[in-house]
């Protein structure tokens, strides 16, 4: 992995961990952005981990560009020296997947899509050669994802696998965008997943959407009280496939201010994972499940 | 002690310098588009230069006021009448109590900036009363001003005591975009994506600003597409050669989707995405963007890390200016 540092402009510092998307790519900036908030370097305003690299934003009339690269370029050394383990959570969301609210979507944007004659997730099973869209849902659902950046809009997180590259589903992003794409629709593009916060244009792939708000302005839902955005990168996120019913009955729940995700502390190993992968995500799940 | 809104005007909201600190989670800064204006406005009503204040499209809009206020209107020339009596901009004017404050047609510029003696008194969320209309968060409502809405006005916000009505910032400090308009940008990002010549070209063209420019971004036309270097798209970044992995957007970066038409992200910027980017527009210039017409031509200047830090010293000498023409 080759760090790449570039300026964005007399505010920003770029830093590139990789060209490629890989979990190690988005470990080290991670460990980077860590280090970084823990040494509360003044002027300093914004740290932002991405999937395989990260920005800073710093306010240049109270420490010089150069001043603040040479910091970051020492807290990759140190962090490079450093084990790559992370405490954070498991977070369970449920996907009522094929779900009539997307399919509409897609079929009124149908000329837009690489393939019009079938639906999003019919053509992403294709191309990845699983086995229509039980075997999708297996895949997708299988194995956990980690929240390797947050963005684009309020609260959206971008979602990478943690299986073996051979594993990863990839898909293309549509044509051209869509200008309307469903709230908390769960899709997908290149080889990362993400859900909408909120209602807007969009142009990865729809699968599926979920009953659970991720993003609420408002702070009515009571999950979002202490703060309105649900993810930060790091979590993990494990689907669980619904139907129509849980759907129907999860919506009328969090309206009622009921309903609660289920989230679990977890501690997860990049050494760990990169031994053994199915194992290291079997427990993982134990976690969530209580065991 | 408000303000009600007879016509919200095109696209009208409230703004002050923003709310930094959440860019990670995708929330973006927003506040004015054009902060020298902002500031400018609200330290001629004697408020403090990052109170809340209207920002005003291209069309302004119609506000009676339930009480006394000093108002001023700065940033785009788009004369404001107090019930039909034109004033000047740029210079502080009494509105009385019952009085309705409407806007002639824009003759240069894109948005103006109404300050109101003592601010527009929105919730403050995550620490500012910035409008970040697409997470439909701060400002009134999250959203754009509708017909009927009623704005508050900070209580004892009458007209200051200290602020004498006619007082004005001077012609010379009241920065705007030149002809055509030059903004001054850093290369780099992934400037290495694309050939040597497209690179001189891109400086040489002359751009003109698309009917696609708004808070989020300003889309610019016109010029000749960029070559890529040849290269294997990396996994993950998609197959297009202005794909990237997803990665932050700076402020003021320039990304070229497709290399035909650069994007400048503005102050409600979506916070990162899959295109390449070649530079970003320094700090200093990112108030002129906000008062470019959709068809402005526009040039973008190279310039060196000094330079912009040079640069960013000017604006900040033209903001004690102000502040110290209106001491």
């Amino acid at each position: 992995m080759n760090t790449r540092y570039s300026f964005g402009g007399d505010e920003h510092i770029f830093v590139e961990c990789d060209e490629e998307m890989s979990l190690e790519a988005f470990f080290k900036g991670m460990s980077i952005t860590t280090a970084l908030r823990e040494a509360k370097i003044r002027g300093v305003t914004e740290i932002c981990p991405a999937n395989a690299s990260f920005q800073v934003r710093f306010d240049p009339d109270v420490i010089a560009p150069e001043a603040m690269l040479s910091e970051l370029k020492a807290l990759e050394a140190a962090a490079q020296a450093a084990p790559s383990v992370l405490e954070t959570r498991i977070i369970e969301v449920p996907v009522y997947y094929n779900d009539p609210w997307t399919h509409e979507t897609l079929m009124r944007f149908r000329e837009r899509h690489q393939d019009p004659t079938s639906t999003d997730v019919e053509y992403t099973a294709r191309i990845n050669n699983l086995d229509g869209v039980d075997g999708f849902v297996k895949a997708h659902s299988g194995a956990p994802w980690f929240v390797s950046m947050v963005g684009f809009v309020a609260g959206l997180p971008f979602l990478y696998q943690m299986v073996d590259r051979a594993r990863q589903i990839q898909s293309p992003k549509y044509l051209r965008p869509r200008t309307d794409t469903p709230r908390l629709t769960v899709g997908h593009g290149g080889c990362f997943g993400c859900i909408y916060s909120v209602r807007g244009a969009g142009g990865y792939q729809m699968f599926g959407i979920t009953p659970m708000p991720i993003y609420d302005p408002n702070q009515t839902v009571p999950y979002l009280r202490d703060f309105m955005c649900l993810f930060k990168p790091g979590d993990i996120v494990k689907w669980k496939p619904i139907g129509r019913e849980e759907y129907d009955h999860t919506v009328a729940e969090v309206d009622a201010g009921r309903w609660m995700p289920r989230i679990a502390p977890v501690t997860f190993s990049l050494a760990e994972f990169q031994k053994d992968i199915d194992g290291t995500n079997t427990r993982i799940m134990e976690a969530l499940n209580g065991h | 002690m408000a303000i009600n809104v007879i016509k919200p005007g095109l696209s009208t909201t409230v703004q002050d310098l923003g709310r930094p600190g959440y860019y990670h989670i995708g929330i973006p800064t927003s506040g004015a588009m054009d902060m020298l204006s902002l500031a400018a406005a609200n330290l001629l009503v004697g408020n403090p230069a990052g109170a809340a204040a209207l920002e005003a499209v291209f069309m302004g809009p119609e506000l009676e006021f339930t009480a006394d206020a000093m108002v001023a209107v700065t940033g785009a020339d788009m004369p404001p009448k107090v019930d039909g009596q034109e004033q000047a901009g740029w210079t502080a004017f009494p509105v009385k109590k019952g009085q309705v404050l409407s806007f002639g047609f824009l003759k240069a510029g894109a948005r103006a900036y109404i300050a109101v003696s003592g601010g527009i008194d929105v919730p403050v969320v995550l620490g500012s009363r910035s409008t970040y209309t697409l997470g439909a968060l701060g400002g009134f409502e999250g959203r754009k001003l509708q017909a009927g809405d009623v704005l508050p006005m900070a209580a004892g916000s009458g007209a200051r005591s200290s602020v004498s009505a006619g007082r004005s910032v001077p012609e010379e400090l009241r920065r705007r975009p030149g002809a055509p308009a030059e903004l001054r940008m850093l290369p780099g990002l992934y400037w290495h994506r694309i050939t040597e010549a497209a690179g001189e070209r891109f400086f040489e063209d002359t751009w003109k600003v698309a009917p696609e420019a708004d808070r989020i971004g300003y889309r610019f036309k016109a010029g000749q597409p960029l070559e890529f270097v040849d290269r294997e798209q990396p996994f993950g970044a998609g197959s297009d050669p202005s794909n990237i992995v997803d990665a932050c957007y700076p402020y003021g970066s320039v990304q070229v989707p497709g290399g035909t038409e650069p994007i400048v992200l503005h102050r409600d910027a979506v916070s990162g995405g899959g295109y390449f980017m070649v530079g970003t527009v320094i700090s200093a210039d990112m108030d002129l963007i906000g008062q470019l017409q959709p068809h402005t031509p526009t040039r973008f200047v190279k310039v060196t890390m000094e330079e912009a830090l040079a640069a960013r010293r000017d604006r900040k000498a033209v903001l004690e200016g102000i502040a110290a023409a209106l001491a």
